[in-house]
């Protein structure tokens, strides 16, 4: 479980990057950031993830503050930042540090089984085309077994058909172990395939402004009606103030 | 909206190629480069025999390594040869040594790099060669003063190459160390050192390079011994082809030994995804 708690950050002196942001998210919820651009949705995961220190408030994984990178959270940048002189398979167990060989090695293999990418373990990611370095990225993220995994952007250089390969691949996945999912994206269709929870932020400073609950059953279908109405609701609820 | 976009989306796409098959051993190309220079030589040869080059400033390659063999059958050349390959090689370890925890300590913290690196780039711009008086006069004209000039040249190729290297490493792959709680040691050994090594690479064989021309000037300022020696000698008893001898011999070591770097850095880089690379293994 994610919960934070009045969380602000400031760069500089009048950068007020996040305003006293507060947010729960349950455990296996999936949850989409969306807003604009420099609204802070970066610096809330990065926050999150203990790859920033917080300005004021703090952050709670599975009800311990967190002070730092932590095993129990995984990332998926919007780049999939392989290491390129590791293979395929080197680069997802290097979230296995300090983890026995042999089991590194049964865990690095299983995960590439999920994600498809067997074949490709002794490759070098100069090989993989983006959807697949995406996909290693992933398993990269999930290898250690988080209980919340953060997505900044994740899918957001990729070609719409990969795109939605990937979307799916990572429900499929969301539903084997259910982590906590928290998925930045700029994409309202994403937001509305993968969300139970789309939480809009607002910039300068960024602060949630408000949170949109989507009401469809899954497996969810985009070309359906109700999915229509529901983004029509969403796009309405953007609207609200600008 | 989606399905226009879908449509031009490539097929290929839609599923991964599978892994490359193993590839098929590549026949070497024919050696382009070598035309020439065998062109050119067989013309010296042809206008040495006929006498139209003087025998006494320019002898017919043949010549040349007719003196070569007989160097090597009296075993003459032998000292020569290892005194100079153990010259560069003692400067190149002891310069390179030195560049390489300079240029770390320098690109890796920006108080080191701001205290150190203008003192460095100020030497770095006193033509090396200016120091031989200094060197001889507080080493003597023995190894110390040249194996030291051959480590100043040596010097600043790697530590310019390395400093660079670790300045430019990739914000965001430090970044994924740092998610799996990689610090200190373990992010240096696990991302500074496998990122910076193509920069480094770069250095070290720059710097090999100005390493022979270094031991070149050192042996000629006095020697007597060594492939630098022999230049000298053949000048002074006025034997041409002992001075060409010599020139060839440096340029097959200087070329031996980046080749050896080269397969080196070539075998550690695999990685690397460039163009190089990607023409697979060869120059
Ligand atoms: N490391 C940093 N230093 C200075 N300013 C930053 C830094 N990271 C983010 N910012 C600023 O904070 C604001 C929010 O950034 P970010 O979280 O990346 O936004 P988003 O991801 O929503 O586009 C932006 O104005 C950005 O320029
Ligand atoms: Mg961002």
């Amino acid at each position: 479980m994610l919960r934070i708690e009045h969380l602000g950050k400031q760069f500089g002196p009048r950068l007020v990057a996040l305003h006293d942001v507060s947010l729960q998210v349950a455990p296996g919820e999936i949850v989409a950031l969306v807003g604009a651009s420099g609204c802070g949705k970066s610096t809330l995961l990065r926050l999150a993830a203990g790859l920033e220190v917080p300005g004021t408030g703090r952050v709670l994984i599975d009800g311990a503050p967190v002070a730092g990178p932590h095993p129990s959270v995984g990332f998926v940048f919007q780049e999939p930042r392989l290491l390129p002189w590791l293979t395929v398979r080197q680069n997802v167990e290097f979230a296995l540090a300090g983890v026995p060989k042999a089991e590194q090695a049964a865990r690095s293999a299983a995960a590439l089984a999920r994600v498809g990418l067997t074949d490709f373990a002794d490759a070098w990611p100069r090989r993989l085309s983006g959807g697949m370095a995406q996909r290693v990225a992933i398993a990269r993220a999930l290898v250690a077994r988080p209980s919340v995994l953060l997505l900044d952007e994740p899918f957001s250089a990729l070609d719409p058909f990969t795109k939605m390969d990937l979307q799916a691949h990572l429900l499929d996945i969301w539903a084997d172990d259910r982590p906590t999912l928290v998925l930045v994206t700029h994409d309202l269709e994403e937001a509305l395939v993968l969300a139970d929870r789309v939480v809009v932020l607002r910039s300068r400073p960024g602060r949630v402004h408000g949170t949109f609950a989507v009401d469809l059953p899954r497996p969810r279908n985009r070309t359906a009606p109700d999915f229509q109405a529901q983004k029509q609701r969403l796009l309405e609820a953007l609207d609200v103030g600008n | 909206m989606p399905n226009a976009t879908l449509v031009l989306t490539p097929p290929a796409a839609l599923r991964p190629a599978p892994p490359a098959a193993p590839r098929p051993r590549r026949r070497r190309p024919w050696p382009l480069g070598a035309a020439l220079p065998l062109a050119l030589l067989a013309l010296w040869e042809t206008l040495a025999r006929t006498g139209a080059l003087p025998p006494n400033l320019l002898p017919a390659p043949s010549r040349v390594l007719g003196t070569i063999a007989a160097l090597a059958r009296t075993g003459e050349l032998w000292p020569h040869l290892g005194l100079t390959l153990a010259r560069v090689g003692a400067g190149f370890v002891l310069g390179g040594a030195v560049a390489t925890a300079l240029g770390a300590l320098t690109g890796y913290a920006p108080l080191a790099r701001r205290l150190l690196d203008p003192l460095l780039q100020g030497v770095r711009n006193i033509p090396s060669l200016a120091w031989v008086p200094l060197f001889i006069l507080w080493m003597g004209i023995y190894e110390t003063s040249k194996v030291v000039l051959i480590a100043v040249g040596v010097f600043f190729p790697v530590y310019l190459g390395l400093m660079s290297g670790v300045q430019g490493v990739d914000r965001k792959l430090v970044e994924v160390g740092r998610m799996y709680r990689l610090s200190g040691l373990a992010l240096v050994r696990r991302v500074f050192l496998p990122a910076t090594l193509p920069a480094y690479f770069v250095g070290l064989r720059n710097g090999l390079g100005l390493g022979w021309m270094f031991v070149v000037a050192a042996e000629i300022m006095g020697a007597n011994k060594g492939l630098g020696f022999l230049l000298v000698d053949g000048q002074m008893t006025g034997r041409p082809q002992t001075i060409l001898a010599s020139i060839l011999l440096f340029a097959v070591l200087g070329q031996a030994t980046d080749a050896a770097l080269a397969w080196l850095s070539r075998r550690l880089l695999r990685w690397q995804d460039t163009y190089s690379m990607s023409e697979g293994p060869g120059e």
